[in-house]
């Protein structure tokens, strides 16, 4: 871990663009750094952020360069976390609450759904709510019950919402410093598979990334593959492996919520075929929307029947069968196979 | 000497907790309105006459809301018929930049507060623009009225946080029911403003009843306040129909709170005259006898007897005061029928400070079910 750059106050800043190579757990510790070096109102909460620098130390070395009042231990309570942001946020701050893992996130869910999401239009524009919900989410890691879900749907059915899922380095640090910025609140989703996974090398800019825009990875011509969070790691290494079989459009669709359907509608057009990979269970899953707005929008287009690769509408099985829930290249690679045969 | 065994460890431990958790409710005013001990308070001309008519104020205002609900004017309204002193208390205590995060039956505070009554009937009748507080109306960071029971407690200890955070001199006043300290926004709350020693100021107004659940089915402990202890939280109760004591107890909290010396709670006791809400028909479960009772203790006879006698107030001040009362809820409620409902777009407006530019079409949508549907329509 290149931890001395991160900690290193002289290294982050708007001021001097440094290249560093970090992997997606030490950039988002970047941008928490750059976002709280630019703006004292940014403050984090959180269970065991503070000293301990979170249980997957995304929040390593906050505490000692920014204070105890600003990086905040809170009681082991995640109602409170989530309630106490929406306060703070109200009050003038901007609050980056973190729940430890997204099966704790549920407690939250009053507070995020009744006040956060509405509090803007409760008031008529009076009172707004610009916090930041952080989550490690998804399996793969051989982690306990309740440490791997990918519920990233629950949030973006609910209006006044922005859901917002990395899966670089480079996007996890553009990402969450626009969603920092956001006068609205937004989920933000870590794939913690991807946390040390990989380092890739990043430009520390402070420079925001759009929260309405797809990022696409790959151009190609035959079929649109669409994925987000962790499964982007197989996509891209499937798309690569079998680039002279199949020329494949990979899509990051990293903002959940809202959905850039622009860029998705200009791939459809071109390519006739898609394959929509998320770890997710299948019904009612982001995959789901995705694939009725092709239905409803853009079937003249269409080649084939569109195809979901999802997670199954199970519990994630603990860690002994977790590798025949998770999504493998194979899978991915099959699904493609399938797609391109596909027709009407 | 140390007991022998667990049994007599425990009675000791439970009588010694005994004695150390009652909480008596402090009583300036008896139940017919004499001063049983001397306060300043009670010597306080102005503030009890502003009191007073605040009080009244807030009954009139209350009554009319329930005839406008069964007339049709407003929706579903819930009345604070016998709790005014609380409310009332609440709003005087406060101060402007302090930060007022409500439940839902607070009318009497928000009128003290500054809000309009024509903006309070606005949010009754259905529309959002009656939480969008005009700067005479509160504080800048004054909560809305909040529905989801004891939700408004975790913020206020967000807000609290934020005032410490931000070094500014105020205090948070958070407002709850008895079916409210049931839940656990409201005890993580506690635990959080005790941990954190945050300058927030908590009032249960225990009305006897959270809809159909009476006060002893809502929790074992024999008082609400005592909730508080074990956050290591300064807990009272205080008779709430006696305006002078809650006025004291709950001004002397937020100071308290002001100069940083730490969190509050206090339990107002009183009673809900009314139904929970015009759409409830509280006769289905509980006895008149009771409600007749609790009559005799409501706290505007109350105040009102303590004032005559005191020689501040008379028949042709109760006179005027009725007639002003009745004249100011005319003209709100003419204000209020006269401002027109929003554009149906308008639902779309505040979501995000910039719409997301999927919602494009289902603004139009909107637009286009707006002329489709507008009188009636044609199938």
């Amino acid at each position: 871990m290149n931890s001395t750059t991160v900690k290193d106050p002289r290294k982050t800043g708007v001021d001097e663009a440094i290249e560093l190579d970090l992997c997606l757990l030490e950039a988002i510790n970047l941008a928490l750094a750059n976002a709280m070096e630019k703006d004292e109102r940014v403050v984090l909460l959180g269970e065991d952020i503070g000293r301990n620098g979170g249980v997957f130390r995304a929040t390593e070395g906050l505490q000692s360069r920014f204070g105890v009042t600003r990086v905040m231990d809170t009681p082991l309570a995640e109602t409170t976390i989530a309630g106490a942001a929406v306060g703070m946020a109200v009050a003038g701050l901007k609050p980056i609450a973190e729940i430890q893992f997204m099966g704790f996130i549920y407690a939250t869910l009053e507070h995020v759904i009744c006040h956060a999401a509405r509090m803007r239009n409760r008031t008529r524009g009076r009172l707004t709510c610009p916090l930041v919900i952080r989550a490690p989410f998804g399996g793969g890691i051989h982690a306990p019950e309740h440490h791997s879900e990918s519920v990233e749907a629950l949030f973006a059915h609910i209006p006044g919402l922005r859901v917002v899922i990395p899966s670089s380095p480079a996007r996890a640090y553009g990402l969450l410093l626009a969603a920092i910025e956001s006068p609205d609140p937004v989920i933000f989703l870590e794939p913690k598979r991807l946390y040390r996974a990989e380092k890739f090398s990043l430009v520390d800019d402070g420079k925001a990334l759009p929260l309405d825009r797809c990022f696409t990875l790959r151009e190609g011509s035959d079929l649109t593959l669409i994925s987000w969070g962790a499964c982007i790691k197989e996509c891209v290494s499937v798309v690569d492996k079998i680039k002279d079989e199949v020329s494949i459009e990979l899509i990051d669709l990293a903002t959940v919520k809202p959905i850039d359907f622009a860029t998705i509608e200009a791939s459809i057009k071109k390519t006739g075929r898609c394959v929509i990979v998320h770890e997710a269970a299948k019904t009612c899953g982001i995959g789901a929307e995705i694939a009725a707005h092709i239905a409803e929008y853009l079937m003249p287009h269409c080649k084939a029947p569109v195809k979901r690769l999802t997670g199954f509408d199970t519990v994630m099985p603990y860690f002994r069968n977790e590798q025949y829930y998770m999504i493998s290249e194979v899978d991915i690679a099959d699904a493609i196979k399938v797609t391109m045969k596909g027709s009407f | 000497m140390m007991p022998h065994d667990f049994k007599s460890y425990l009675s000791q431990q439970q009588a010694l907790s005994n004695e150390q958790r009652l909480i008596k409710p402090l009583q300036y005013l008896s139940n017919s309105g004499e001063l049983l001990q001397d306060n300043a308070r009670a010597k306080d001309k102005e503030l009890l006459i502003q009191g007073y008519r605040w009080m009244n104020l807030t009954r009139a205002f209350d009554q009319k809301a329930v005839a406008l609900q069964r007339t049709g004017i407003i929706g579903t309204y819930p009345s604070s018929l016998g709790q005014e002193a609380i409310a009332v208390a609440c709003g005087m205590a406060l101060e402007k930049e302090d930060a007022f995060v409500p439940y839902y039956r607070d009318h009497g505070t928000l009128l003290v507060r500054g809000h309009l009554m024509e903006h309070l009937l606005l949010y009754w009748g259905g529309d959002e623009r009656g939480s969008a507080y005009t700067a005479k109306e509160g504080s800048a960071i004054d909560m809305p009225i909040c529905v989801p029971i004891a939700t408004q407690a975790s913020h206020a200890v967000g807000i609290a946080s934020a005032l410490k955070i931000q070094q500014k001199p105020h205090a948070v006043l958070c407002t709850l029911g008895d079916g409210a300290s049931s839940k656990g926004d409201f005890l993580e709350a506690l635990n959080l403003a005790g941990s954190w020693h945050l300058p927030v100021v908590f009032v249960i107004n225990n009305n006897q009843w959270a809809i159909s659940v009476p006060r002893h089915v809502q929790s074992g402990a024999p008082t609400l306040a005592q909730k508080g202890l074990a956050a290591a939280i300064p807990s009272i109760q205080v008779d709430g129909n006696d305006f002078i004591a809650t006025y004291d107890v709950i001004s002397e909290a937020l100071s308290r709170a002001r100069q940083r010396k730490g969190p509050m709670l206090i339990e107002a006791i009183s009673y809900r005259l009314s139904d929970h809400t015009t759409a409830d028909d509280a006769s289905r479960y509980r006895e008149q006898e009771e409600v007749d009772t609790a009559w005799k203790n409501e706290p505007i006879k109350r105040l009102q007897h303590y004032i005559y006698n005191q020689g501040y107030w008379n028949k042709d001040l109760e006179t005027n005061l009725q007639n002003e009362c009745q004249l100011q809820l005319e003209k709100s409620v003419h204000a209020y029928q006269k401002i027109a409902a929003e554009q149906p777009e308008a639902m779309f407006d505040y979501l995000y400070e910039t719409w997301p530019s999927n919602f494009d079409d289902q603004v139009t949508a909107c637009s286009e079910k707006f002329l489709r549907n507008r009188d009636g329509g044609v199938l």
